[in-house]
């Protein structure tokens, strides 16, 4: 059965914001943004823009009916600046105009004055002047302080991880058009639609019920679209409802790149210690978060760092610090892992720290501190079912590990100009939303009366193939063919108070309202079909393939047939369901409970090749035993892990940020920030699925703790195994250059292996 | 008025010969499968084909429709994505790409699409790894391409069962390109040849792929020229001890000629690391050349041959590359003067060359720092050498002082490692987006260990340099 989104694109029928048919008077904006990373606005004219040609409209702050506030989390952050300015980008005004190009013409004709001040762009500077978005957040486990006594070896040391831009092929953007009564119609490239419409009524100062957002598809989103597409969603939805004309708005490239969050920067400090036998019997860590100039998602990013900071391990005593740095940067904001991969990245430098000095190997260590069955983390959830080790050994054993270090360790003896390195990258990443309340869900489902199905819920579709999820998740549940079935738009006059699709959740999370909903309509049409048949119990009934079956009897009755009678006997063929999650909660002042619905586990296996004369390398290949719980469209979930290894890959290579000391992104453009291109992917991508114990899925207790038919989330967990590349890669340098002091700093561009490779010999 | 075929369909409009393709096709003609991810060459979601008669045959290549004038389209077949299936059937490549994963959130796929019938309209022959060259300028942030990859091999399973008696017809047959293509050559010729007089361009425009980039709002509304057809030859030629290239030989010409492979055999290699290919199919040596960006690729390479750039305005003039630079963007040229040609001498048996480039990315990356070398060694000897050194300079840099020093030295490992000290004596490298100065000081070092490690094996020790 092929999936029916990617035979749209594969022909280039699939429509996104820049292709929707918009009506013949749609006007066209472009956003004016802060030049300067902080200060004053002392003098704004818009006159000379004003009068610029096609010019229809200019609108800023004092523009806004409502508030002017698009803070999710805190409101902390204005839509347009009024006085001040925070970072290069802050949007200052939105000019509208007949075509594009005269708008973007106009935003030179402004006239602006401002104020410099020095920016902060540096977390730990932040850190020093109190510049923080919120108070620190601290985990703790055990008893630190009480424990570096008994340890036999305890290292410190400075983890530094770059931001990573999206790259959404597609760039943000919304269309909006004003329909009588004030009604607004918004279609925007978002994630989360229901923030989008909530926040455009908070502008406008519109009840919710005026404005409906419809998001067809995105052209990825991997968090960039979670709480960033609301700002141009609000900001086209002001100009349409001034100017009372359709009015679309797209990001340039360029622009999308400079005035847009990413992921965050991390500065992290660490200190381990060990006993003699490699067991940690205590870790600390604080980690500097630059948060940019507002709150966006930052807290809650910073928590998941916190959650995952001992990645898959259960260290006794655990002190973690997490400080949420307010400075000059635009906005940080959620990237796949949502601050996960920062965590874990801390955990296993320290580690690889650890048994470089101890001269033991990483995987040791690794190896003696695994998580196991009823192992408790830091935030006071236990594991349970439980595949850390699982993974590990299985991935040994399946790729052999031991033969492919000696491998490695035979090449770099013989080979002086190129050496190989390996590493092991277990993860256990945690599912749900850690903010409780965004757990939860709402599918509404309609039959028609020829048979055809239309499936509505909160997931929007962005590449991760939910739609193709919730369709073959209905169509096994009332058995019939996918065929039938259409997943309509996410659109909030449908499915309403939606949570953003992110967390790896949406398939969870809708999928399971999805299964509650064909189940209602399946017990109406069991009763009509019980009716028809003359059975009295209507659990007797079943639908098997399109067929109704009578005690496991084929009879004459079709699908179809019964949904006609059921029309006929007027009976609904619609139903609503609503899923949340249950016996999860988290107590945000002890910082203790069971955030968590499940884990995902797994073991990555990475080696990469150097060109020491160079500073260049390759990844020869990533061997990964995955835990997908029992995959249902494997073709979606292998696609998911093969494109997030190859995210991870590069947020640790070539995904390079560089500010200068004003503040500017210098790598503002495709050509000078360099995502994974296709000579860049590793050559070999192995995956194994982690077998499964079916009874041990099956049995009470641990019901709660799988997604729908028994599928695991797979969006972000598989990112997490591109960390492994960077210690694959210090492995290979060091070999070059055993003298090498070992840092920590990511991404590892050509240009700091090179110089790590010539550190003393240049 | 630029005469062409869009797909099946005629087009003759009077629009701006400067209008930019992708523009005239999403907007003009509400093609929307044709989509815009950059706008700078860079991620090929804008990709389309572009079908040119040359000696009465027809020629296929892809370019980014974001870089490319309407007025250089004139008389050429333009295929976008909507025009590579008849009847809402899917072609082999599109099918490929449903069944092996090869598209998620679709954004970019289109562009795949196109490039890789790219692919199997101009390979008899498959080979995995000139099928990955060929895509190479498709950026996805999906897939991670693996399930891309899987589709090639696909496609290329099936068409190898395909029958026809022509290739053409064996790709019509397997369905990888439609029927009509057979019929578009003799529309082509029914259209007569442009004459565009243009008085006082604002702009000259050779493939436009560094104009584009730079200047495209101001080059859409202007009167500019584009270099059509006979007016700089795009031929390469081998006169005497001469080889002579026209101003608008594109990179991919270049690189792929028989003339240059002779003498050069390992460039094709080499200069796959410029660019992409759709790039290179549009960018001409002079474009290279009068950009006068510091790392241009082809620039760095001419300047170790000793080349020699033909300008003609008023007059005409002939000056050696390493004299056409004055400072950052700065030339030795008058604005009126074009670059006509670009000559140098063939190299003598035994010469030896090579191209080093290192980027943050090794494929369609800007270099962080390039270097050639042109070397002829005699009796252990250095005859004479030429070494240039991109990157570390405002401009391309011959690196005359280095290049003297070691001319009639002994080829040893001892002169090599003088040498790059001689070499940052003559460079100023600054830090940016590329690197910082201190690394490009360092990585010029190792390019230039790397020409003498690659060219002479057994004479220099890599231990010993390094
Ligand atoms: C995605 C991308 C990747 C790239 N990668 C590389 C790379 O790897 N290496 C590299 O070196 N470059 C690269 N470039 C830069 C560019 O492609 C080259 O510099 C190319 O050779 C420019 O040629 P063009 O014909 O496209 O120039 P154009 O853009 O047409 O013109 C460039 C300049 O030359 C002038 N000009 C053109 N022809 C003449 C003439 N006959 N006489 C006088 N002036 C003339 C123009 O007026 C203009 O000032 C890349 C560009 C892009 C967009
Ligand atoms: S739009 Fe990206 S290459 Fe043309
Ligand atoms: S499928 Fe999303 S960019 Fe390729």
């Amino acid at each position: 059965m092929k999936n029916i989104d990617s035979v749209r694109h594969v022909r280039g029928e699939s429509i996104f914001i820049d292709d929707i048919k918009i009506p013949q008077n749609t006007l066209f904006a472009y956003v004016f943004y802060s030049s300067i990373a902080n200060g004053k606005i002392l003098e704004i004219d818009f006159s000379e823009a004003l009068k610029s040609k096609g010019v229809k409209g200019i609108f800023s702050a004092k523009d806004i009916p409502g508030e002017n506030q698009i803070g999710g989390i805190i409101s902390d952050e204005n839509l347009f600046a009024e006085n001040e300015v925070h970072f290069i980008g802050h949007p200052i005004a939105i000019i509208v105009a007949e075509k594009y190009l005269q708008a973007k013409e106009a935003s030179k004709k402004i006239h602006i004055v401002y104020e410099k001040q020095k920016p902060i762009l540096d977390p730990r500077e932040a850190a020093k002047n109190d510049s923080f978005i919120i108070p620190p957040r601290v985990f703790q486990l055990g008893n630190t302080d009480e424990t570096w006594q008994n340890c036999d070896y305890i290292f410190e040391g400075k983890v530094d991880s770059g931001g990573q831009e999206h790259i959404y092929l597609e760039t943000q953007g919304a269309v909006v058009i004003p329909f009588e009564d004030d009604l607004l119609k918004v279609y925007s490239a978002t994630q989360n639609p229901t923030a989008v419409q909530r926040t455009i009524a908070r502008i406008l100062a519109l009840p919710m019920n005026k404005v409906e957002v419809n998001v067809q598809r995105l052209g990825g989103g991997f968090g960039g679209k979670e709480d960033q597409a609301t700002a141009w969603a609000c900001m086209t939805a002001l100009a349409a409802y001034k100017l009372k004309t359709p009015v679309k708005l797209i990001l340039n490239r360029q622009d999308d790149i400079r005035i847009t969050g990413k992921r965050h920067p991390y500065s992290s400090d660490y200190k381990i210690g060990l006993n003699k036998e490699g067991k940690i019997l205590a870790y600390e860590v604080t980690f500097y978060q630059n948060a940019g100039a507002a709150a966006d998602l930052s807290p809650a990013i910073l928590d998941r760092t916190l959650f995952h900071c001992t990645n898959s391990y259960f260290i006794p005593n655990v002190k973690a610090t997490g400080l949420s740095c307010k400075t000059n940067l635009v906005p940080f904001t959620a990237f796949r892992g949502f601050g996960g991969p920062q965590g874990m990245f801390v955990i296993e430098s320290a580690i690889h720290h650890a048994a470089n000095e101890m001269n033991i190997p990483v995987t040791e260590i690794q190896k003696k501190n695994l998580l196991n069955e009823n192992d408790e983390f830091s935030y006071g959830q236990k594991t349970k079912n439980c595949f850390t080790i699982k993974s590990y050994k299985l991935s040994e054993e399946k790729f052999d590990l031991k033969k492919l270090q000696e491998e490695v360790d035979e090449f770099n003896i013989k080979n002086f100009l190129v050496k190989k390195g390996l590493a092991v990258m277990p993860i256990t990443f945690g599912i749900s939303f850690t903010t409780t309340f965004l757990n939860q869900a709402s599918a509404l489902i309609h039959i028609y009366t020829d048979g055809s199905i239309n499936v509505s819920t909160a997931a929007v579709e962005m590449g991760q193939g939910v739609n193709a999820k919730m369709k073959r998740i209905a169509a096994k549940i009332l058995s019939v063919d996918e065929s039938r079935i259409n997943v309509d738009s996410t659109n909030t006059s449908r499915v309403v108070n939606t949570s953003p699709t992110a967390a790896s959740k949406g398939t969870d999370l809708n999928g399971f309202a999805v299964i509650d909903a064909c189940n209602i309509l399946l017990e109406r049409l069991k009763k009509v079909a019980a009716e028809e048949l003359g059975e009295d119990d209507w659990r007797n009934i079943t639908f098997k393939n399109e067929k109704v079956f009578d005690e496991n009897e084929p009879t004459t009755l079709t699908f179809v047939d019964v949904i006609k009678k059921a029309y006929f006997n007027r009976i609904s063929l619609t139903a609503q369901a609503f899923h949340s999650t249950p016996n999860i909660y988290f107590d945000t002042k002890t910082n203790k409970g069971n955030p968590f619905s499940y884990h995902v586990y797994g073991t990555a296996i990475i080696q990469v090749t150097l060109d020491c004369l160079r500073g260049t390398y390759e990844t020869d290949f990533v061997k990964v035993v995955h835990d997908f719980g029992e995959s249902f469209h494997r073709q979606i979930d292998i696609g998911q892990v093969e494109g997030a290894i190859v995210q991870g890959i590069g947020w640790m290579s070539s995904e390079e940020l560089i500010w200068n000391e004003d503040g500017k992104l210098l790598t503002d453009a495709l050509s000078t920030y360099k995502v994974p291109d296709i000579h860049a992917i590793p050559k070999e991508i192995n995956i194994e699925p982690l077998p499964y114990d079916k009874e041990k899925l099956l049995n009470d207790e641990f019901k709660d703790q799988i997604g729908p038919l028994n599928s695991k989330a797979i969006g972000e967990p598989p990112f997490m195994y591109g960390i492994g590349f960077y210690f694959a890669l210090l492995n290979a340098i060091k070999s070059f250059n055993p003298k090498l002091k070992l840092k920590y700093n990511s991404p590892l561009t050509p240009e700091k292996v090179l110089m790590m490779l010539y550190e003393n010999n240049f | 008025m630029t005469e062409f075929i869009l797909n099946q369909k005629k087009i003759v409009t009077d629009i701006l010969p400067t209008t930019v393709l992708l523009d005239f096709i999403r907007r003009e003609q509400k093609l929307t499968g044709t989509k815009e991810g950059c706008r700078e060459g860079d991620c090929g979601a804008c990709t389309v084909l572009i079908g040119e008669l040359i000696n009465n045959k027809i020629h296929y290549k892809t370019v980014n429709s974001c870089l490319v004038p309407i007025g250089s389209v004139h008389r050429k077949h333009i295929i976008t994505i909507e025009g590579l299936t008849e009847n809402g059937s899917l072609t082999p490549i599109q099918n490929a790409l449903v069944d092996e994963g090869g598209t998620q959130c679709g954004f970019c796929t289109p562009g795949f699409v196109v490039s890789m019938t790219s692919y199997f309209i101009n390979n008899k022959n498959y080979d995995v790894q000139k099928a990955i060259n060929t895509i190479g300028g498709n950026v996805c942030r999906c897939t991670g391409y693996h399930g891309i990859i899987r589709s090639l091999n696909r496609t290329a399973e099936l068409l190898n069962s395909a029958d026809g008696k022509s290739h053409l017809e064996k790709l019509i047959s397997a369905n990888i390109i439609p029927e009509y293509f057979k019929k578009i050559p003799k529309q082509l010729k029914e259209i007569k040849s442009a004459k565009f007089k243009i008085e006082k361009p604002k702009y000259l425009i050779g493939g436009g792929t560094d104009l584009y980039v730079q200047k495209w709002e101001d080059i859409v509304n202007s009167k500019s020229l584009i270099i059509v057809d006979k007016k700089i030859s795009n031929e390469i030629i081998k006169k005497e001890n001469e080889i002579i290239i026209g101003a608008s030989v594109t990179i991919e010409d270049f690189i792929t000629n028989k003339t240059i492979k002779k003498y050069f055999p390992q460039i094709e290699e080499q200069l796959e690391l410029f660019g992409s290919l759709p790039i290179r199919n549009k960018a001409t040596i002079a474009g290279n050349i009068v950009n006068a960006s510091p790392i241009g690729d082809l620039t760095n390479i001419l300047l170790t041959l000793n080349s020699k750039v033909h300008l003609e305005g008023k007059k005409k003039r002939i000056i050696p590359l390493e004299n056409f630079y004055l400072g950052y963007k700065l030339l030795n040229k008058k604005k009126n003067e074009i670059v006509t040609k670009i000559t140098f001498e063939i190299p003598p048996k035994n010469f030896q060359f090579n191209f080093e480039k290192v980027s943050k990315r090794t494929y369609l990356d800007i270099a962080s720092v390039n270097s050639s070398i042109g070397i002829l060694v005699k009796d252990n000897i250095i005859q004479d050498v030429r070494i240039s050194a991109g990157g570390v300079a405002p401009i391309p840099l011959y690196l005359k002082s280095t290049s003297e020093f070691l001319t009639n030295k002994e080829l040893t490992s001892q002169n090599v490692k003088e040498a790059t000290q001689i070499a940052f004596s003559e460079i100023s490298p600054i830090s940016d987006a590329r690197g910082s100065a201190e690394y490009k000081k360092l990585l010029l070092r190792q390019l230039i260990y790397a020409h003498f490690i690659l060219l002479f094996p057994d004479k220099i020790n890599a231990e010993e340099l390094l």
